[in-house]
């Protein structure tokens, strides 16, 4: 007998449900992406995005069972991230999926989004099972853990402050691209010279795996700086790819020596940053040196989905993991903490 | 007819089954635990304590606001959630009217106040007609001080019974309006000024008996305010600023209900002058139905 698991995503600003069977085949995936309606703003609004999630939610739920064939009494068990993210947008599909579940008689799944990402792998890597390593890099997390079991992990390193993909939000506003940074810098980086301006690594001391990536964000806005008051004009090409390369570097390096360190030769990474292709091709490079075999899933499960729940959630489902009725929102629940 | 109440757009978090014109149950809890944590476990309490099919039920009726914006959402996602699974439609409840149907059959005007921060309250003006709520003005946003104004110019047909106060934001209100107010005015006790999903079930039968109900999909809270951020982007921009209420969100019948209740009254007035063997129960017919209704 197979399961197929509905879960919802809305830690952020995606709306997202889809069916997934056996945590490894998708039924559907459905995606509403309000990212238009926040680059006015520069920026994710909290509020605007918490308001669009309730405006969507039922369109997306009805359209990720309809593209499955499915009604929700043919599921067998309803999923949702439950934290970490944004507590407002959590809180719409917490309390959607749970009075779904409980309308329809069906057992909930607490889901932890980085558990989620970490998770997106397997839908393309039938042959991706732990233990391994895994790097999530995404606009609001940057973790470095080994993976020991299905939902077992050991965090080896985190950003002590911004997450990767929120340096690039924040450069690329500095520098005039706007929002979203992400695939904006990757796409300016192209035209630029990598080598034209010099970023420091930052390493955290005494704790050889953590990341920090406000540093570089401040040394590129020195430069600004710099450059503005000795009225130098500024290649944003070669300052796109310079900075790319700092981010790039640290995230590879850190990964590479951990993968050594602890002698493990699979590395699967994740989360939206993940899409960046220099993070993409330099990790590549990376591995085929050092002989390790890299995982990445297509971008389309890199973004925020919610495949990636109801596959995190297949496992938590088979382990005997249900959630009651008091399930919360937690927007800086911890991987451990589940 | 079996109906869902849910109110979770305040501190209180309220659930309800109504069935057949009977309240079969009501679950209220006004402490600071999160709704999430609370509304659903209540709900499923009261659905097992009665024994209810959740097949057995016909809509889900909600506080749509205005309240605490999460607060509301917690509401209007389980309402959602419910609708899609159960494949039933929503009663969109306005909130202040919802409050407002704690004190069915007083006589004289209801004004139910919110907390609305800001030095605001979300207020609306009603009064009833036997058990039927008569909308004199809609729920908007305003200023204590705005408030009292309003209530001391009305129209004396309307104000010689005096008004009831009640709800969370009396404490906002209650010492200017003691001192400014110029007609008479009491405060609702304790157990009926708070909401109460059993009051908004009762209203939602007769919002649901009018034809006004939604598909689940199409509900969405009625928060009577931007957010902050589009606040902001609205005076850099040089629009209407801050407090005032996105256009879409206002409801356009408040001066003409409220000339109209006036005038109704007058010629009740007049009636009851001519032939004093008036039903006093009778129903006037008229545009009552259409003050509650949502214009979207």
């Amino acid at each position: 007998m197979s399961v197929d698991i509905l879960a919802i995503e809305t830690s952020c600003d995606e709306t997202a449900c889809a069916v997934v069977r056996d945590g490894r085949e998708v039924l559907s995936n459905v995606i509403y992406t309000q990212i238009d309606m926040h680059t006015e703003f520069g920026g994710v609004v909290p509020e605007l995005a918490s308001r669009a999630h309730i405006d969507k939610i039922n369109y997306v739920v009805q359209k990720a069972l309809n593209d499955a064939g499915k009604t929700l009494d043919e599921v067998d068990a309803v999923a949702v991230t439950y934290g970490p993210g944004l507590v407002g947008a959590l809180l719409v599909g917490v309390a959607e999926a749970k009075a779904m579940a409980w309308a329809a008689g069906k057992p909930l799944i607490g889901v932890h989004h980085i558990e989620g990402h970490i998770s997106a792998n397997y839908i393309e890597h039938p042959e991706l099972t732990p233990p391994y390593l895994g790097l999530i890099v995404s606009g609001g997390h940057t973790h470095l853990v080994v993976v020991k079991d299905w939902s077992k992990y050991r965090i080896l390193g985190r950003t002590v402050d911004d997450a990767a993909g929120e340096a690039f939000d924040k450069v690329a506003r500095a520098i005039g691209l706007g929002y979203p940074g992400g695939p904006k810098i990757d796409r300016e980086a192209k035209n630029g010279d990598a080598m034209a301006v010099h970023f420091p690594i930052a390493h955290v001391n005494g704790s050889e795996y953590d990341f920090s990536f406000s540093g570089i964000k401040s040394a590129v806005l020195n430069y600004l700086n710099h450059a503005q008051m000795a009225g130098d004009s500024v290649n944003r090409a070669d300052l796109a790819a310079s900075f790319q390369k700092a981010v790039v570097d640290v995230l590879v390096e850190h990964t590479v020596r951990a993968a050594k360190d602890l002698k493990i030769d699979r590395i699967g990474m994740a989360g939206g940053v993940a899409s960046n292709s220099a993070l993409r091709a330099a990790m590549e490079d990376a591995c085929s040196r050092e002989g390790f075999e890299l995982f990445i899933p297509s971008p389309i499960f890199c973004t925020d989905n919610a495949a990636m729940i109801g596959v995190a959630a297949y496992h938590e489902y088979m382990a005997g993991v249900r959630s009651g009725w008091d399930l919360n929102a937690v927007p800086n629940l911890k991987l451990e903490e589940r | 007819m079996t109906i869902l109440a849910l109110d979770s757009s305040g501190l209180v978090a309220s659930v309800a089954i109504i069935a057949e014109g009977t309240l079969l149950a009501e679950y209220t809890v006004n402490y600071k635990k999160t709704h999430s944590q609370t509304l659903l476990p209540m709900l499923d309490e009261i659905v097992r304590m009665v024994d209810l099919d959740k097949k057995a039920i016909d809509a889900v009726a909600v506080a749509a606001g205005p309240g605490s914006f999460t607060g509301l959402r917690i509401g209007s996602a389980t309402a959602k959630g419910l609708g899609l699974a159960l494949g039933k439609p929503i009663i969109e409840v306005p909130t202040l009217a919802g409050i407002a149907c704690n004190l069915g059959f007083v006589r004289g005007l209801v004004c139910p106040v919110m907390d609305a921060r800001r030095q605001q309250v979300y207020s609306g003006i009603y009064r009833f007609e036997g058990d039927r709520l008569i909308t004199v003005r809609d729920q908007v946003p305003v200023s204590v001080s705005e408030l009292i104004a309003e209530l001391n110019g009305m129209d004396d047909a309307l104000t010689s019974e005096g008004v009831i106060f009640l709800g969370d934001g009396v404490p906002v209100l209650r010492e200017e309006a003691d001192r400014m107010l110029s007609i008479p005015h009491a405060y609702a006790p304790p157990h009926l000024s708070m909401q109460r999903a059993g009051a908004v079930g009762v209203l939602a039968a007769q919002l649901y008996a009018e034809g006004h109900f939604v598909p689940a999909e199409k509900h969405v809270p009625i928060y009577l305010r931007k957010s902050q951020a589009e606040q902001q982007r609205d005076r850099m921009k040089g629009k209407k600023s801050g407090n005032e209420p996105a256009e879409s969100d206002l409801i356009s019948v408040q001066v003409e209900a409220a000339s109209k209740v006036v005038e109704e009254l007058r010629a009740r007035a007049e009636r009851n002058a001519n032939e004093s063997c008036g039903d006093p129960e009778k129903k006037s017919e008229g545009s009552d139905g259409e003050s509650l209704k949502r214009e979207s």
